[in-house]
């Protein structure tokens, strides 16, 4: 490992890293416009540079590998002077816009001219002005304003797989664009805006909205997929007014979809304030107290077995639980069901329903097959993560579908049942493939545990691996792919009913009373039953319902969330809920002391440990419990892969304006023919 | 010098006529498996000449599926480099050196043929459409200067009156004879040597 001296500092660091990197791990901090830690090396921006002995120029530390006994000094007038003259090349062609630029406040720019800047500018010449360029619904541009550091060319490349961004022309004229301009084909676009370090390419739901140091900032989990990545809500007054991600290199790296990003206006919209009932067709505004009562007598006055209630896909583990609770203890029923569709499910045991690689696992992957999943769209940062994998260590992918553009080749099978059944009847090439690779990842998507005979080849695979020693104490291949936020959590928790078919009821209109909690995905024809919908928008849901109870969207209460792979989050609070609505928890706790004269706890805290101790118990009795395995049929059937509209996949993305427009973008480009 | 934009009026498609695609196949032949984008210039020059000297995008997103690659990739090439041209310059275009030598030995002239012979401006196609001139930098001829290219071929030791007569010609539609037009051949000296004369074969 080379040796090397910053400021006198003896460090000693990995073959292979750079100047810049040795420079951090001495602790100095290196000015820097085109290095980023997560994209390949460019050098070009210059601000990096520091004196190195012996050498009569100053190098540009991020594209130098750092040796052994080098002497860098970063920190003397010949450094300063040399970056100084940097800034003045930079800024010779940028605007001096400031004050009308959205970057203003968390400019790296603006922050670097402060130290190394100077006061007066010696360009007398004509500044360069440079049209603005098309880049979908989510970014905004202000080219005059770039300084060609080329991150977002690498990101569109190198992460998002989509090579759609350049830089035409040459010299002074040289433009960032994307071919013809068109905008950006891919869920992680909006990522460029972070990388932007100056205010070239901005977000444009976000324009002229807020400033960096007026916003309220929270770090929480985002719910718009199950993959859980982490986030910073920032908030002005209680409006939501952008989610960006923050760092979590176990799941999201640094990146977060556009859906996750920009469904946040759906936040404003649609929202339900104040507890509604339903006179002659028509919802009426009530107060807290009559729907309570409305809901007290009706629970009276039918038999508890005509009760049944569906959790929705992402409500928070504490809803959940209460939510069992109010069943278990209030009711006397476990009509309860957190599964909108009769999807297979074996919930024996915990690794039957998550992503047991783990996310960071698909980096270490050898052989990653889908099976009924399309990754880039159900979970677009696993999605860049096996990309990652492809680009690092050359992971073959195997499909059984033919899913599109995956951003990195794959191989795909023919989508029948039948081929499963033989390639893990273990009497075929990739069965082959799969018991000669040393970590292999076989990714069961939602789709597949729809089908008819989803147990037998849920069984059928997981014995396959299981004979052929692919479980070990280090490598669990077997993975389930979940589409929603709430849904590992809803299982951890037990919220399903495995005795009798809720939904066949409900389609045949059994029961009386039918209690929703942030539910809008069930298909049924309303009869005679009486709905009560607990949410927080206007949805589905709340179209057939008979008396609505205004609940908190996950920014607006403290709740926890178990991603896919099952790890437990805590969502944080950022903003408070509109008008009478409360948080989830609260309103059936209330709605418990309406009935029985008495809470089911005292406060957040008491449910909170009473639900860690039941999560605690509940993995207990998995360890004891037997696995025995019904024997089941097997049918031909295709497998289709059933997508949500990437758009338009939960309440909060489908009340967004930004995704109505993201997604008429892509209609547009599909239906002009010119996209080749 | 600013950026170059392509034309408005694009023509849908493009095909590499079976003579250009013999010779990008040899190209191609040239690089590596898997390293075939290096023969992204090459291809593109060949896609210039097929296409009376200039470059239709339908031929970069032609060319990009030619080498498997993104057609940002070959956009950025195509508009990085001077040479490539990326609306019609006619089916003869007329580089006129401006560099110093020829402009101190009257380039200025062939200009103003240019301007009166083909167009007003550069870069714009005479009216008949067959033809456009534009300033270069110098293209290494400067013996014989001042010159002009037309197409692949050097016309040198020009003056006003001669220049128009080879747009005359042009015109036409006649081909009118390259090299120098004070009749020397290549860089020979004008009226014999002045110097080295005790070396016979010099």
């Amino acid at each position: 490992m080379p040796k090397l001296k910053v400021n006198d500092i003896e460090v000693e660091v990995e073959e292979g890293l750079t100047v810049l990197q040795a420079c951090e791990k001495a602790g100095v901090e290196i000015p820097r416009f085109c290095y980023h830690e997560k994209l390949s090396i460019a050098g070009n921006c210059r601000m990096c540079l520091v004196e190195m002995e012996k050498s009569p120029k100053p190098i540009a530390s991020c594209a130098m590998p750092a040796a052994d006994g080098m002497n860098i000094k970063t920190n003397t007038p010949f450094v300063e002077k040399a970056r100084k003259g940097v800034m003045e090349f930079l800024l010779a062609n940028h605007p001096l816009d400031c004050p009308v630029c959205d970057q203003g406040g968390e400019c790296d720019l603006q922050d670097q001219s402060m130290f190394y800047g100077v006061d007066k500018s010696r360009f007398k010449e004509n500044k360069r002005a440079v049209p603005e360029k098309h880049m979908g619904p989510l970014i905004k541009t202000q080219m005059t304003r770039c300084i060609h550091c080329t991150r977002c060319v690498r990101f569109a490349t190198e992460v998002a797989g989509v090579s759609e961004l350049g830089a035409i022309g040459r010299g002074e004229d040289m433009q960032i664009t994307t071919y013809l301009e068109q905008s950006m084909q891919s869920e992680l676009s909006a990522n460029v805006i972070d990388l932007c370090p100056v205010g070239a390419l901005t977000s444009k739901p976000y324009v002229f909205e807020a400033r960096p140091w007026e916003l309220k900032k929270t770090e929480t989990v985002d719910v718009m997929d199950a993959v859980g990545s982490n986030v910073r809500v920032d908030t002005y007054d209680w409006e939501v007014k952008r989610v960006l991600p923050i760092i979590n290199e176990d799941i999201n790296e640094e990146w977060i979809s556009d859906k996750t990003r920009y469904a946040c206006d759906g936040l404003l919209n649609q929202r339900l304030d104040t507890p509604f009932i339903k006179y002659n067709g028509k919802f009426e505004k009530a107060s807290w107290s009559e729907v309570f009562k409305i809901i007290k007598s009706k629970f009276e006055n039918s038999s508890n077995d005509k009760v049944c209630g569906f959790v929705g896909d992402l409500t928070n583990m504490e809803t959940g639980f209460i939510f069992k609770e109010f069943f278990d203890r209030t009711l006397n029923n476990n009509n309860y069901d957190s599964r909108s569709d009769n999807r297979f499910l074996d919930n024996t045991e915990r690794q039957n329903y998550i992503f047991n690689s783990s996310i960071n696992g698909i980096e270490d992957s050898d052989l990653i097959f889908l099976i009924g999943a399309n990754p880039r769209y159900e979970a677009t940062i696993l999605n860049a993560r096996i990309r990652k994998a492809f680009l690092n260590n050359n992971t073959k992918v195997i499909s059984l579908n033919d899913l599109g553009d995956l951003t990195y080749p794959y191989e795909n099978l023919d989508g029948q049942t039948q081929s499963i059944k033989t390639i893990f009847e273990g009497s075929n090439k990739i069965s082959n493939e799969i018991i000669s690779a040393n970590k292999p990842m076989i990714i069961i998507g939602e789709s597949l545990l729809k089908l008819n005979s989803a147990e037998y080849l849920f069984n059928l695979i997981k014995n396959f691996l299981k004979k052929n020693n692919k479980f070990s104490e280090n490598w669990n291949p077997f993975n389930i792919l979940s589409c929603d936020a709430a849904t590992v959590g809803n299982l951890d928790l037990g919220i399903l009913n495995k005795e009798t078919n809720l939904l066949e009821k409900l389609k045949s209109n059994k029961f009386e009373i039918i209690y929703l909690v942030g539910q809008d995905n069930l298909e049924f024809n309303k009869k005679d039953e009486f709905v009560i919908y607990q949410g927080s928008h206007g949805d589905k849901g709340a179209e057939i319902a008979d008396i609505i109870l205004p609940g908190s969207a996950y920014t607006e209460q403290d709740g926890y969330f178990t991603n896919l792979e099952g790890k437990i989050q805590k969502a944080y609070k950022a903003s408070y809920p509109p008008g009478e609505s409360k948080e989830d928890w609260q309103i059936i706790n209330e709605l418990a002391e309406v009935m029985n004269n008495r809470k089911l706890f005292n406060d957040k805290e008491e449910l909170e440990s009473s639900m860690f101790n039941y999560l605690k118990l509940q993995q207990q009795k998995q360890i004891t419990k037997n696995n025995e395995q019904k024997i089941s049929d097997f049918q031909n059937e295709k497998l289709n892969i059933q997508i949500k509209d990437y758009y338009f996949s939960n309440v909060i993305a489908r009340s967004s304006k930004t995704m109505i427009e993201c997604n008429n973008s892509k209609i547009n480009i599909r239906s002009t023919g010119t996209e080749g | 010098m600013s950026l170059r934009r392509p034309t408005k009026n694009q023509p849908k498609t493009f095909e590499f006529s079976s003579s250009s695609m013999d010779e990008a196949n040899k190209i191609v032949l040239k690089y590596p498996e898997g390293k075939q984008q290096s023969a992204v210039m090459a291809l593109l020059y060949i896609a210039q000449k097929q296409n009376d000297n200039w470059i239709p995008l339908a031929a970069m997103k032609y060319i990009a599926n030619f080498l498997d690659m993104p057609y940002i990739k070959v956009y950025e090439v195509a508009t990085f480099y001077t040479m490539y041209n990326l609306s019609p310059v006619g089916k003869y275009f007329v580089q006129v050196c401006t560099t110093t030598p020829c402009m101190i030995r009257g380039a200025n002239k062939l200009v103003e043929a240019c301007k009166e012979k083909i167009s007003d401006k550069e870069n714009e196609l005479s009216n008949d459409k067959s033809c456009s001139w534009m300033e270069v930098e110098c293209l290494g001829a400067c013996v014989n200067a001042p010159m002009m290219q037309i197409n692949d071929d050097y016309y040198e030791d020009l003056d006003k009156e001669k220049t128009v007569e080879i747009f005359d010609k042009i015109l036409k539609g006649e081909e009118p004879k390259p090299g120098s037009y004070r009749g020397r051949l290549n860089t020979e000296p004008e009226n014999n040597r002045k110097t080295l004369m005790d070396v016979k074969n010099a």
